[in-house]
């Protein structure tokens, strides 16, 4: 093959039309995978377990079986599972040497509901351990490196998977987002990621790191891949009650988009700003209201997020004692010891009022600044992050200011809202630009609407970096 | 300004169950106090009315059927780890033998 398609729609036209085999697709990207091993993006590679997906896939396209796209939405859909679903027979480490060689009994529900659709599955990503960083550089196997920039970080904790789609070593990637780990990486790696809203896809079967945030997405080129994954995934499985079967939101004709000024303040990006305030006028000229918006307590996020997180944190990572699996707690790295201690203290005696029970108050002023927000307007247009990709080692010796790094996407998980992040093409150095939108609560199908008019609006194409 | 000691970092690892090196108390002391200094911000925020979130789903009391379905196999439960014995996990003693008698 000589490239490989960018997108669902395009993979299956070529699968059913015959130009190639799904054994061929496996044969194409695992090459890719193997010429650049230099970005560290997969932890584990599964030959075997792709190579067997797509001989089913083969059968079921030579088969001829009718309307075959519409019973298996992801027919020989390549994909890469962040390190942190749970696969059976396949090991599974959190990018922690805690779970080094943890070969899990039972996959995740994301996992099963995937493969089920259809889906290859051709390994597992690399991410921050436990999912703790915006850069990927927590893990303890190596950092990832970014695509389009090898000097620079792919963003976190979802680094892999970020990684990997922007590279076209996979077609698409499942992330988990709790302050950020999808949006962020996947503007740092100019491709569309969504964190859905939390208690619309099950957790069940992916290492926990905060239970009140954890919420789990995907990656791909464009705002279809995404799409087309959430409608796999989503919904009850009796594992996570959390989750409840909820009508979605469908967009209108002519939506209100809330432009928030807290967003657009001293220490972001000149050119972020600038790409956002543009993305709005391309809203604004294909019929879109815009206007502005105020979500008060947007600075207080980060403390609010770096409080709730760490406590969920530490109670979640008590479990590892390396009795049923995994190794000892002498193998968690710096960050987990960092966050499991903040968050016991947050949480101990003497320190429980006034840091962990303010921070769930004022994580209902949050909440109220959405709500607010979202009886004046459909969506909410916002940067992701304040910087593009920062370099590798700029802020890894500092933890507060790569806590700071999630200043834009915190707010969204402490509210429960879904969120979409998009790229919008390169800043002078070359590194990927983009936005989020942010919606009210099961809102996904208005926020697919404004990713897709937005596509269309800029002629998007997708491209892959020169490796 | 909160500073933490030493000794505070200590105690909060002893709760964790982690064991730390005198290295790592040196490196997680002033970074933990620095996090911790950056939270003070939050008193700015009047929250004296306000109800503490801890959930944003709005479900209370979720119930299923308790049907009995598949699950793991006795084999399966212990896969995850090489320390077994008879079936069972092998773990470090938890009590000791009496010296009173």
């Amino acid at each position: 093959m000589k490239n490989i398609p960018l997108t669902i729609k395009g993979t299956q036209k070529g699968l059913l039309e015959k130009e190639y085999s799904a054994v061929e697709l496996v044969d194409s990207y695992l090459q890719r995978i193997d010429n650049n091993k230099d970005l560290n993006a997969y932890i584990t590679v599964c030959d075997e377990d792709a190579y067997k997906k797509a001989k089913e896939a083969n059968k079921l396209v030579e088969s001829g079986e009718e309307n075959l796209i519409e019973k298996y939405p992801l027919l020989g859909v390549t994909v890469a599972h962040k390190d942190l679903f749970l696969t059976k027979g396949i090991r599974t480490t959190a990018g922690s040497k805690v779970l080094e060689s943890y070969i899990p009994s039972y996959s995740a529900t994301v996992v099963e509901r995937m493969e089920k659709a259809g889906a290859v599955i051709l390994g597992k990503t690399n991410c921050d351990a436990w999912a703790h960083g915006a850069s990927g550089e927590n893990s303890d196997f190596g950092p990832a490196l970014n695509p389009w920039n090898k000097n620079m970080v792919p963003g976190g904790s979802s680094s892999g998977s970020a990684a990997s789609v922007a590279a076209g070593l996979s077609l698409v990637s499942t992330g988990t987002d709790t302050g950020g780990s999808i949006r962020q990486p996947a503007n740092f790696c100019g491709i569309v990621g969504l964190k859905p809203t939390y208690g619309s896809v099950s957790r069940y079967g992916v290492v926990a790191m905060a239970s009140s945030l954890d919420s789990m997405g995907s990656f791909g080129k464009s705002v279809n891949e995404v799409e087309t994954i959430f409608n796999v995934v989503r919904g009850e499985d009796g594992f996570d009650s959390t989750v409840k079967n909820t009508e979605l939101m469908k967009p209108k004709s002519r939506m209100k988009i809330g432009i928030p000024k807290e967003y657009f303040v001293d220490g972001v990006d000149e050119e972020i700003s600038r790409k956002v305030m543009e993305a709005s006028k391309v809203f604004e000229k294909a019929g879109m209201e815009l206007t502005e918006i105020s979500l008060p307590h947007t600075k207080y996020a980060i403390s609010v997020y770096y409080i709730v997180q760490p406590a969920e944190v530490s109670s979640n990572l008590g479990r590892y004692d390396g009795i049923r699996y995994g190794n000892s707690r002498e193998s968690f790295g710096a960050e987990a010891k960092r966050r499991i201690m903040l968050g016991t203290y947050v949480l101990s005696a003497g320190y429980y009022d006034a840091y962990y029970l303010k921070a769930q108050k004022v994580r209902s002023r949050l909440i109220e600044d959405f709500d607010n927000a979202f009886t004046k307007v459909d969506a909410i247009l916002a940067p992701v992050s304040p910087t593009p990709a920062f370099k590798l080692g700029e802020k890894s010796g500092d933890p507060l200011k790569m806590y700071l790094a999630d200043i834009f996407t915190a707010p969204a998980n402490l509210a429960g809202i879904p969120g979409l992040a998009m790229p919008a093409g390169f800043n002078k150095e070359n590194l990927p630009l983009g936005f989020q939108l942010l919606g009210p609560r099961f809102s996904e199908p208005v926020l697919f609407a404004l990713g897709k008019l937005y596509e269309e609006e800029t002629n998007y194409d997708p491209i892959l970096p020169k490796l | 300004m909160v500073k933490l000691s030493k000794e505070d970092v200590l105690h909060v690892a002893k709760l964790a169950k982690l064991d730390i090196s005198d290295q790592e108390i040196d490196k997680f002391t002033p970074q933990l106090s620095n996090v911790i200094n950056y939270f003070g911000e939050l008193s700015e925020v009047e929250t004296e009315k306000v109800e503490p979130t801890s959930q944003t789903t709005g479900l209370e009391n979720v119930f299923r059927a308790d049907n009995i379905g598949s699950s793991l196999s006795p084999g399966e439960s212990i896969s995850g780890s090489d320390k077994i014995h008879n079936g069972y996990f092998k773990v470090e003693a938890v009590l000791t033998e009496r010296t009173d008698k």
